[in-house]
């Protein structure tokens, strides 16, 4: 136990534990002291303080390592110059096209794109309603005198309300419902891809690949399952459909700072890396020596000389120059002349 | 999940200088199912203006890949048979620096897919004992994969190198080239 202590990041552990008190403030905050809080879904909030504190931990972790630190500070650093306003609305722009629609996704293939806008689509509408409840920051009502219309909450604020019975009713009611067929209907469409895909079946991990599918089906059919009871059986199974819920989705939870699902929070680099590739381009590109064309940001190739060095490659020459100079192609042309040049001092060029 | 029959004594050689630019090996290259259909192999004139030179680049796999090493979401790893395999398709934010830093100029980045994808040796096929496709197609054994003592018997005046010299830079690889007999670097520059 000490020994785990004493590798612990000090720098990344205090800013996981900020974030965790952060969202224990929150949550004592938005749900009044705790008036508005549900304690049914305390299980839920330790998992979801856990995930925030697991989440942080290794966000931070990842951040010093040398390659991904210097996109941080440069994304930071080009967002917060003079181009403030155009790129804040560019990342703005590509935040919806590439994180909440994934667009990006369709050039690596359209049933890939839609099975995974959909599972993505029902994971994040599913956290928008979820979080909030379990925070307690959002509650519902019946006023005395009047049991037909329900009010909600938000912060302990009256913020709207809708008839029982009504359309509205059924479709917030239900919301987790509509998110579990969205998840399922994804995970499927994705886990006959690592059926039927030669190239994914040569690479893919059951933990890595097939597990994360399996659980979020494992959330969605155990949460319908809680809907079919309260609908069709009476509520005379619902213990068994709470518990079970309540494990796959703590499981979820738990597993989110470890496992694939982390790639959720890396994706948002991909905003900083197009920044950076943006401001890059504008302050100049780099031109081959041996292409003699240009083929990648000036400032992308001497950061990246730094960021070499720091990792321990040296790629410098004697004469004050680098391999990192040439683009790939040129690279690719150098080792062909040294070939040759070696070939032909040899006196054979085959054998 | 599949059974994994890596043959670690089968070996890849590459050997430029028998490359005639047919193109066979992309054509085959594309038939790969862990690329998803894409031509990762480069086929390249080396200096179009002076000789009709062409020169076959596949993934080195290096055995400490610059390629992972820069990259900033984890996205490039090594498996246990020295195989540096294609980015992690969840992870890979499309940032280029594996592209700007591989010292073989291998990875490319597909741009609207935001994704780095290179030779990952045809995993689906050597995984099952099988040739990558390049070297199943190439007419003239500039790329021939098989064991040492093959080559060594069909190439008795060369011998496979994997050690190379980038500026101060020495990198060792999976995959040999074939150089004249004596040499143990190549020494790009």
């Amino acid at each position: 136990m000490n020994r785990l202590f004493r590798t612990l990041n000090k720098k990344a552990l205090i800013k996981a534990i900020i974030a965790a008190v952060l969202v224990i403030a929150l949550v004592l905050v938005g749900s009044r002291n705790l008036q508005n809080f549900d304690p049914a879904l305390i299980a839920y909030l330790i998992g979801t303080i856990f995930a925030v504190f697991g989440i942080a931990y290794r966000y931070s972790i990842w951040l010093q390592r040398p390659p991904t630190r210097l996109y941080w500070r440069r994304s930071m650093q080009f967002l917060f110059s003079r181009h403030f306003i155009p790129y804040f609305l560019r990342s703005l722009r590509l935040f919806f096209r590439n994180i909440m629609f994934q667009r990006f996704l369709v050039y690596r293939g359209r049933r890939r794109w839609i099975g995974h806008f959909l599972l993505a689509t029902g994971c994040m509408l599913a956290f928008a309603i979820t979080i909030p409840l379990t925070f307690g920051w959002i509650h519902f009502i019946l006023k005395p005198g009047d049991d037909t219309t329900y009010y909600a909450y938000l912060f302990g604020f009256e913020a709207g309300s809708f008839a029982l019975g009504s359309t509205l009713a059924f479709i917030a009611f239900h919301g987790l419902v509509w998110c579990s067929v969205l998840v399922t209907v994804g995970a499927v469409i994705m886990m006959k891809r690592r059926f039927t895909n030669g190239g994914l079946i040569a690479t893919q991990t059951f933990g890595n690949d097939w597990l994360p599918l399996i659980l979020l089906i494992a959330i969605s059919l155990t949460g319908l399952g809680i809907s079919y009871d309260y609908t069709f059986l009476g509520g005379k199974t619902y213990q068994f459909m709470a518990v079970t819920h309540a494990i796959t989705v703590i499981l979820f939870l738990v597993w989110l700072p470890f496992g694939k699902f982390f790639h959720i929070f890396q994706r948002l680099a991909q905003l900083g890396a197009n920044l950076y590739k943006k401001e890059g381009s504008r302050r100049g590109m780099a031109v081959c020596p041996h292409t003699k064309k240009e083929f990648a940001a000036q400032i992308h190739v001497d950061d990246l000389k730094k960021v070499t060095e720091k990792l321990g490659f040296n790629f410098g020459k004697e004469d004050g120059t680098s391999h990192l100079d040439l683009s790939p192609e040129g690279k690719r042309s150098a080792l062909a002349r040294a070939h040759f040049e070696a070939r032909k001092e040899s006196g054979h060029f085959f054998g | 999940m599949p059974v994994t029959d890596y043959h670690q004594e089968m070996a890849f050689f590459v050997d430029m200088q028998r490359c005639i630019g047919c193109h066979a090996c992309e054509m085959a290259c594309a038939e790969c199912e862990t690329n998803g259909q894409e031509s990762m192999i480069h086929v390249n004139y080396v200096n179009r203006a002076e000789s009709v030179q062409t020169t076959v680049q596949v993934c080195m796999h290096c055995e400490d890949p610059a390629c992972a090493n820069v990259c900033p979401a984890d996205a490039i790893h090594k498996d246990e048979f020295g195989v540096v395999h294609s980015a992690n398709t969840s992870r890979c934010i499309g940032c280029s620096n594996c592209v700007l830093a591989c010292p073989f100029g291998v990875p490319k980045k597909m741009e609207e897919a935001e994704l780095m994808m290179k030779c990952n040796m045809c995993y689906d096929r050597t995984s099952a004992g099988k040739k990558p496709m390049c070297a199943t197609v190439c007419p003239s054994q500039a790329l021939f994969y098989g064991t040492r003592e093959e080559i060594e018997r069909m190439r008795p005046d060369s011998v496979p190198v994997n050690s190379f010299k980038f500026g101060k830079e020495e990198v060792n690889t999976k995959v040999s080239i074939m150089m004249p007999k004596g040499t143990h670097q190549l020494i790009v520059g």
